[in-house]
């Protein structure tokens, strides 16, 4: 029975949720809009369960003293220190000026895009390891590469044709070979939710 | 006096024939004609749509004619309120309201409605005949999703019978992947160097196809390093995630014959912050000299990061998302890469059990299908061969 | 180790080192460069420019602090655009880290144009899942947002008198980095048939022209190029037109070492041979 009812849980929801989208009518919507709200509030309380694997994981790096510790010290420091200063002033902790917003502006902030600005150099190397004219289909890639890196530089009387090729690639054959690969993608996840629905896929569901 | 009334009574007939001359112009246009008001088709039953034919005055004639109100009442001879208004050329109106009682503008279903329509110029107007009654209800069958109904009920169907040919014990040959093949290799290599393995399950909610697909292929390669004996380490970026990949591990220990070696902290929640779960996990990979990394589900901008540092920490890496824009950026900076629908198939590359590769035969041969439509739809195009094109239409 | 090896083989860290000093020249010594119009962008011009005093747009600021580089110039333009026309804004933020951002540039560019709340814009803020809160605003936005940002009540916000949906919204424009996209596609186009128009960063540019060509999307700007594109457009040149300079020396750097990639394998299976 404890494997039987979370299948039985899931072909019911599953074959619901398909059903719900050919029936306009509004008792189906009633019943997904309540689903809806439902995962809304699972999603909440599963924030908790996650507050404390990393409180939990922290904590024992700390006392370990595994390499690294220090990183798992100021986590938990961020963490407890921006918790407590949210609750602080409940709703007026993100109003303008506040303690809460200064460390959300002037650490948070920076840092993310530092992260991001790490791309820069990251799709530097990256293209310069990758694009090596090493087969024919390496070849083109690096040529249509060339032709769409080229589209943001002035390069005078070659420009137009360079960004009327670079549109021609990005409407036509990327466009043909993104609808292709969606068109597989769209099959794979409908099979794939198939055999879960159906029960044959169920290694999410853990063992006893 | 007598005069007086004489010069005025003169005036007056000079004026009457005057008019009778050159009678005053007619302002208002031709009313709005042929109005219908019907239950709009597919909707939840809370809407009503009217159509009309266009006054003579709306693009023709004086062309004076500027929008078209709708009016609605309860009854034929009731009080008629303005609904709404469209401006002119537009020969059609969707009214509707809200389907809670308690809203200001509730639209109540199988209540009769009668309705007008009045073409309007800049200074009159003339209204067209009442219609009605009209009620709304709502459809118990979207008739626009047919296609989309029967699509998925012929792919369900094949999946089922593809199935059902694999239960009887068909043979089904699929075409080698790559990164499918080095798995094996990939956690041997973290074997014999005694470091661990990193596996990301991505930036998705444990509702994206592409997580879900990532569970099914930690199950297996969860089952591969406990055989092996090699650590694995997981860090989610939803707790929602995190609970479901524990209990993935965990039956894949028990699947080995090794539950005393599943360690829980080793499959922890970080963050759901994008890039400080990124700058968490580079962290990892430097610091626990991950031997093998595998990148399996839904990535965004952070790919990249992740496959990059992974290759400074000298990682053999193994990535699968669905999300086109971060192919290219695997492909370039990681050793094999699943592209798109390859993700969904790795579990039944993995586990070689007759069920799950009969579902992947049905795959290829709806994709045959959608092929062959494709190529029908395009030559139906081209020949204007409309009755074709329209079996295919959807309308949401 | 010859000399093409070791150009084939080039340490990564003179990489990084090339990029840093690429985009550290121009903000030394800026420059100009030209910017060619796409009529995606235009599309996205032409709306706002066609749109009447008075009309309401639903602008939605789907973007973390980590994508502002590239897509605050584009809410920016946009807003200052609108708000010299006497457009009415409706606007959302349905990306985690977003609210608090988006509410300072709100903040700035009302009190540039002494636009109030509640009469010529209204804030609605954040909501956890953004496809199901897109989707219940097809309804009325009060499902999801039965107050604004502020706490106030929209039913007793001016502007939202008789204002429940996508229906009283001439379109939307959403200013987006990540899968939010999608949500707008499916349901706001998808389901209630309401104008939809991108701004994007760089990356998913590509992602989405298929959605151009099929009349789902009506109009779409791409990275720095497409917020760059809509200053030169609406006459505001500001920090997009700059960060073309450059963005323009990084990729020149970036095909440099490819070329210097590239002749060093060439030359190294030369001489091997």
């Amino acid at each position: 029975m404890r494997r039987q009812l979370p299948i039985l849980i899931v072909f019911v929801s599953g074959v619901f949720m398909v059903i719900q989208y050919f029936i306009p009518h509004e008792s189906f919507e009633f019943i997904y809009e309540y689903a809806m709200d439902w995962i809304i509030i699972i999603g909440i309380f599963a924030m908790l369960l996650g507050l404390w694997s990393l409180t939990r994981a922290s904590v024992s790096k700390v006392q370990a003293k595994a390499p690294g510790w220090g990183f798992s010290v100021m986590t938990l420091v961020g963490l407890a220190t921006m918790l407590f200063l949210g609750f602080y002033k409940g709703n007026k902790s993100i109003a303008e000026g506040t303690f809460f917003m200064d460390l959300f502006w002037y650490i948070y902030t920076p840092i993310q895009a530092t992260m991001f600005s790490l791309l820069a150099f990251y799709i530097a190397s990256a293209a310069y390891r990758s694009f090596r004219v090493r087969t024919v289909l390496a070849t083109i890639l690096l040529v249509t590469a060339l032709i769409i890196m080229l589209r943001l530089i002035p390069l005078g009387p070659i420009s137009g044709v360079n960004q009327w090729l670079a549109s021609w690639i990005l409407t036509v054959p990327n466009m043909a070979a993104k609808r292709a690969i969606w068109i597989g993608v769209g099959l794979g996840a409908t099979a794939t939710a198939l055999k879960i629905i159906f029960g044959i896929e169920r290694a999410y569901m853990g063992k006893d | 006096m007598k005069k007086t009334k004489a010069v005025l009574f003169s005036i007056l007939i000079i004026l009457f024939f005057f008019n009778l001359s050159f009678p005053q112009e007619n302002l208002s246009p031709p009313p709005p004609t042929e109005v219908r008001a019907s239950d709009t088709q597919n909707d939840n039953g809370h809407s009503i749509t009217i159509t009309w034919k266009l006054s003579g005055d709306d693009g023709a004639g004086k062309k004076n004619v500027v929008a078209y109100e709708i009016l609605r009442s309860e009854l034929p001879t009731g009080e008629f309120v303005v609904r709404g208004m469209v401006p002119a050329g537009n020969n059609t109106y969707q009214d509707r309201g809200a389907k809670e009682k308690e809203d200001k503008n509730y639209f109540p279903p199988h209540k009769d409605f009668y309705y007008k329509v009045r073409a309007k110029t800049l200074n009159s107007y003339s209204e067209s005949e009442v219609a009605g009654p009209a009620q709304a209800y709502g459809e118990w069958f979207h008739l626009g999703k047919l296609p989309v109904f029967v699509g998925t009920l012929a792919f369900t169907i094949m999946v089922l019978a593809f199935i059902s040919l694999a239960r009887k014990g068909k043979e089904f040959y699929v075409r080698p992947l790559a990164g499918i093949d080095a798995v094996d290799d990939a956690i041997g290599r973290a074997t014999e160097m005694g470091r661990p393995i990193l596996y990301i399950l991505g930036l998705g909610s444990a509702a994206d196809i592409a997580t879900i697909a990532s569970f099914t292929i930690l199950n297996r390669i969860a089952k591969k390093t406990a055989e092996h004996k090699t650590k694995i380490i997981v860090p989610c970026n939803d707790p929602i995630v995190m609970s479901v990949a524990q209990e993935t591990v965990k039956a894949g220990y028990l699947d080995a014959g090794r539950p005393d070696m599943y360690k829980e902290e080793n499959i922890f929640y970080l963050t759901s912050m994008q890039f400080a779960y990124v700058a968490a996990v580079n962290g990892i990979m430097l610091r626990e000299q991950t031997a093998t990394n595998f990148y399996l589900g839904k990535f965004y901008a952070e790919s990249l990061i992740l496959a990059e540092t992974g290759s400074v920490a000298g990682s053999i890496q193994i990535s699968g998302t669905d999300e086109i824009a971060q192919i290219p950026f695997f492909v370039a900076a990681t050793d094999f890469t699943l592209i798109g629908e390859e993700l969904y198939a790795a579990s039944a590359y993995l586990g070689r059990e007759p069920l799950l590769l009969g579902a992947l035969k049905a795959q290829d041969l709806a994709k045959a299908i959608v092929m062959i439509s494709l190529a029908s739809g395009a030559v139906a195009a081209s020949f204007h061969l409309d009755f074709f094109l329209r079996l295919f239409t959807v309308q949401m | 180790m010859n000399f093409y090896e070791r150009l084939m083989q080039l340490d990564r860290r003179w990489i990084y080192l090339g990029v840093a000093i690429a985009v550290t020249i121009p903000v030394l010594a800026p420059f100009k460069v030209p910017v060619y119009i796409t009529p995606e962008a235009k599309a996205v011009y032409e709306f706002v420019e066609n749109t009447k005093p008075g009309e309401i747009i639903f602008l939605a600021i789907d973007y973390d602090p980590n994508a502002m580089a590239e897509l605050h110039p584009m809410a920016r333009t946009i807003m200052r655009q609108s708000f010299s026309r006497g457009i009415r804004l409706i606007i959302s933020a349905l990306s985690q880290n977003g609210p608090g951002m988006a509410e300072q540039l709100i903040s700035q560019i009302s009190k540039e144009y002494n636009k109030k709340n509640g009469v010529d814009y209204v804030y609605l803020g954040y909501k956890p899942y953004p496809g199901i809160t897109i989707l219940a605003m097809g309804q009325n936005f009060r499902i999801p947002f039965p107050t604004d940002y502020y706490g106030t009540p929209l039913d007793s916000l001016p502007m939202m008198d008789g204002v429940r949906n996508y229906d009283d919204v001439k379109g939307i424009i959403s200013i987006v980095a990540g899968n939010i996209a999608e949500y707008w596609i499916n349901y706001a186009n998808g389901r209630y048939k309401a104008k939809v128009f991108f701004g994007v960063t760089g990356v998913m540019t590509a992602d989405y022209y298929p959605f151009l060509q099929s009349g789902q999307l009506f109009g779409l700007l791409g990275g720095l190029k497409g917020a760059s594109e809509y200053e030169r457009l609406a006459k505001q040149e500001g920090v997009a037109t700059e960060g073309m300079s450059i963005q323009t020396v990084a990729h020149l750097v970036v095909i440099a070492f490819i070329v210097v990639g590239n002749i060093g394998f060439f030359m190294s299976k030369k001489k091997k041979r």
